[in-house]
């Protein structure tokens, strides 16, 4: 399992309150989409919540039964365990915007 | 069980086949759907997708020892189980044992975001280790289609179905996809698209307010298959198609006759009434006694000691005891006996299928000899026509099967041609017996007679059809000059040539009388002149006498009167005196 953590201080977040925010990326492998998926996810951490976050990175090559408990279809997906709601976003996370609003750090138009 | 199933593939076809285990789906696919190929069902909400796969994996897994993996979208692992289980499948115990994985994926349309680039390859991943976690030889995935509710980029969707068909392909499992039907295509999002080796179409359609279900299997690449339309019914066995076309005419027949119940139509019947598994209709206009015959047959089956079901979808059965008390007969010993059992159902309850269903379990459980239905026509009318033929086919076939003996009441309205509206399923009885009415003279009455009975002589006379507080009888109907005269002319016509018997037999009595009289007369006239004629004779020897004594006289006197001329005068008074007074006593 590739599991980084990454614990920061909250800086500059105005959206959420300083609470461990808790994220699962779900990839096969290591394919350019999981690569991508991951920089981008972290870019987007560093910036909106530094300090809180904790992403545990999971292969489902390895650990195919953990697809069934989150109900991972697509890969790659980020889910938010923490806070609650689980949310879900799944793709390459090119698109910061849609992350964010997934993410429910920016409210959706 | 890498086989090809227990049932080979039909001749010239090398297409394995995996076998379903679905009554009838086997048949018509000669043998199964094509092994290690995905096949598409694709129907309407309702029709029976689901179950279909449901089955198809319990089947596998109880009965080919094939495990299998149902991958649900819509509903989830514990629904499914209870759904199932309402058809007698073990789907938790055979989760358990590990012959079934159940995997529910859940999709909720709007709450996945999507950013970017993405596959799914996490679908794929759940899959293989699903499959591989009890090495399973069968794949449901059902319903597809909610991936196209649950993810918006399409383009990415097609490309990853494709890819999903050809890895399942590779893998080596049959899979069973299944699709809710489409407007103008096979199924909304055109999946028959990526699955073209066999698609199988259900449909749950509306006639008329009664529903029927219909499967069709609309492609089968490299096989035989029939490609009619074929009824099929969920009952608590699972799915069990209608192969009507498929069934064969190979039953063991009886030579042994049952009674009717009613002597003078056993006479009829070559004297020893109806073959045993032979099938037998019975057709008449409303209230010609079709519902008697038969409950007259069901009586003489319990007399023999053998068990009767009575199908009855007009009248309940508490309706049908007290009626035929009005012509002495008690059915309710054989009830309890339990020689007789009733089922009673409205022909509008539910559909044919379901009909069939119900019978065919009832029949199942209690093993009649004697199965009666009673009308089959109300019953057809629940379906349209040919499958409502299709329907009694498939109960003649099956009760043939099980050398039961069967007889269809049909009702008949006046005004149409019997022949003719009885055509779709009198070429599938063995015997026809049709009950009619006379109408004349102010009265109507019944007569029956043998239209046809296969395999027996039979009489080809009408008889008249009382029904009486004694029961019922059959007598023969007087066929004179004007027809056939039925009751109460009948009577008058007997009546009639009665009074005239009599009147020639006292006309003769007379007659003879009188000639005995001349006879006397003529007797008596005949003494009369015997009489007179020995009268005569008497005379006749008189006279003869008399001239006799006369010339002897005469001599004498002659010779006297020489005497006297010679001698004495005086002695001539005397002698002449002697003769007078003779002459005058004679």
């Amino acid at each position: 399992m590739k599991t980084k953590t990454v614990k920061r201080r909250a800086s500059g977040s105005h959206l959420r309150p300083a609470k461990l925010w808790q994220l699962r990326l779900f990839v096969t492998g290591q394919t350019p989409k999981s690569l991508t998926a991951f920089s981008n996810l972290k870019k987007i951490c560093e910036s909106q919540l530094k300090g809180i976050y904790r992403i545990t990175v999971i292969d489902l090559l390895k650990h195919p039964q953990l697809a069934k408990g989150d109900q991972i279809l697509a890969v790659p997906t980020v889910v938010r365990k923490l806070p609650e709601p689980v949310r879900t976003i799944i793709g390459n996370l090119s698109n910061t915007d849609c992350v964010l609003v997934g993410l429910d750090l920016r409210p959706a138009d | 069980m890498k086989t090809n199933g227990p049932k080979p593939a039909s001749p010239g076809s090398l297409l394995p086949k995996c076998p379903t285990g679905i009554q009838g789906l086997d048949e018509i696919t000669s043998g199964g759907l094509p092994r290690g190929r995905p096949t598409l069902v694709c129907g309407g909400a309702g029709c029976g997708k689901t179950l279909l796969a449901a089955e198809f994996l319990v089947r596998g897994a109880v009965q080919f020892g094939e495990p299998g993996v149902f991958m649900a979208f819509e509903e989830t692992e514990a629904e499914l189980k209870a759904n199932v289980a309402s058809l007698g499948f073990d789907l938790a115990g055979l989760v358990r044992r590990k012959k079934i994985v159940l995997d529910y994926v859940h999709i909720e349309p709007g709450e996945v975001q999507e950013s970017g680039e993405y596959d799914l390859e996490g679908l794929f991943v759940r899959l293989n280790h699903a499959i591989d976690s009890i090495g399973a030889r069968r794949v449901v995935l059902d319903t597809l289609e909610a991936l196209f509710a649950g993810l918006r980029n399409e383009a990415i969707l097609r490309a990853e179905l494709r890819r999903l068909f050809r890895w399942l392909k590779a893998k080596g499992v049959t899979a069973l996809i299944t699709a809710e039907r489409g407007r103008d295509q096979l199924t909304r999002h055109g999946l028959e698209e990526y699955v073209s080796d066999c698609v199988i179409l259900l449909d749950h359609r509306v006639c008329e307010q009664i529903a029927t279900r219909n499967l069709r299997v609309v492609k089968y690449r490299g096989a035989m298959h029939g490609t009619n339309e074929f009824p099929f019914l969920i009952g608590d066995q699972g799915i069990s198609v209608l192969p009507i076309t498929s069934l064969g005419l190979n039953h063991k027949v009886s030579s042994e006759r049952i009674a009717t119940g009613i002597p003078r139509l056993d006479a009829m019947l070559g004297g020893r009434g109806f073959f045993r598994g032979s099938s037998i209709l019975l057709t008449g206009t409303p209230g010609t006694g079709k519902t008697i015959i038969a409950a007259n047959f069901a009586q003489a089956a319990g007399r023999r000691g053998e068990r009767t079901i009575f199908f009855s979808f007009e009248e309940s059965p508490n309706q049908i005891i007290r009626n035929m008390h009005s012509i002495g007969m008690r059915l309710e010993p054989l009830v309890k006996r339990d020689l007789l059992r009733f089922h009673a159902a409205r022909p509008s309850l539910y559909g044919l299928e379901m009909h069939l269903a119900t019978m065919f379990k009832e029949i199942a459980a209690f093993q009649p000899h004697v199965v009666i239905v009673d009308p089959i026509t109300s019953l057809m009318n629940a379906g349209t026509d040919s499958e409502g033929k299709g329907m009694v086919t498939r109960l003649i076939d099956y009760l043939k099967g099980g050398q039961v003996t069967s007889l269809f009441t049909s009702l008949t309205q006046g005004g149409h041609s019997l022949q003719q509206s009885e055509m779709a399923i009198s070429s599938l009885m063995d015997s026809w017996l049709l009950l009619k009415d006379f109408e004349g003279n102010g009265e109507r009455n019944r007569v029956l007679y043998v239209l046809k009975a296969r395999g027996m002589a039979h009489s080809n006379q009408i008889r008249e059809f009382l029904i009486s507080n004694r029961g019922i009888d059959l007598v023969d109907a007087y066929i004179g000059p004007s027809g056939v005269l039925t009751g109460a002319s009948r009577v008058a016509q007997a009546a009639r040539e009665k009074a005239e018997a009599l009147a020639s037999q006292q006309e003769a009595a007379r007659r003879k009388r009188e000639l005995e009289r001349k006879r006397a007369t003529l007797e008596r006239q005949i003494g009369g002149l015997r009489s007179e004629h020995e009268a005569s004779d008497e005379e006749l020897r008189r006279i003869d006498e008399q001239v006799g004594t006369q010339t002897r006289l005469l001599t004498t006197e002659r010779t006297e009167l020489g005497r006297l001329r010679q001698a004495d005068v005086s002695v001539a008074p005397s002698a002449r005196g002697k003769p007078k007074p003779k002459k005058g006593k004679g």
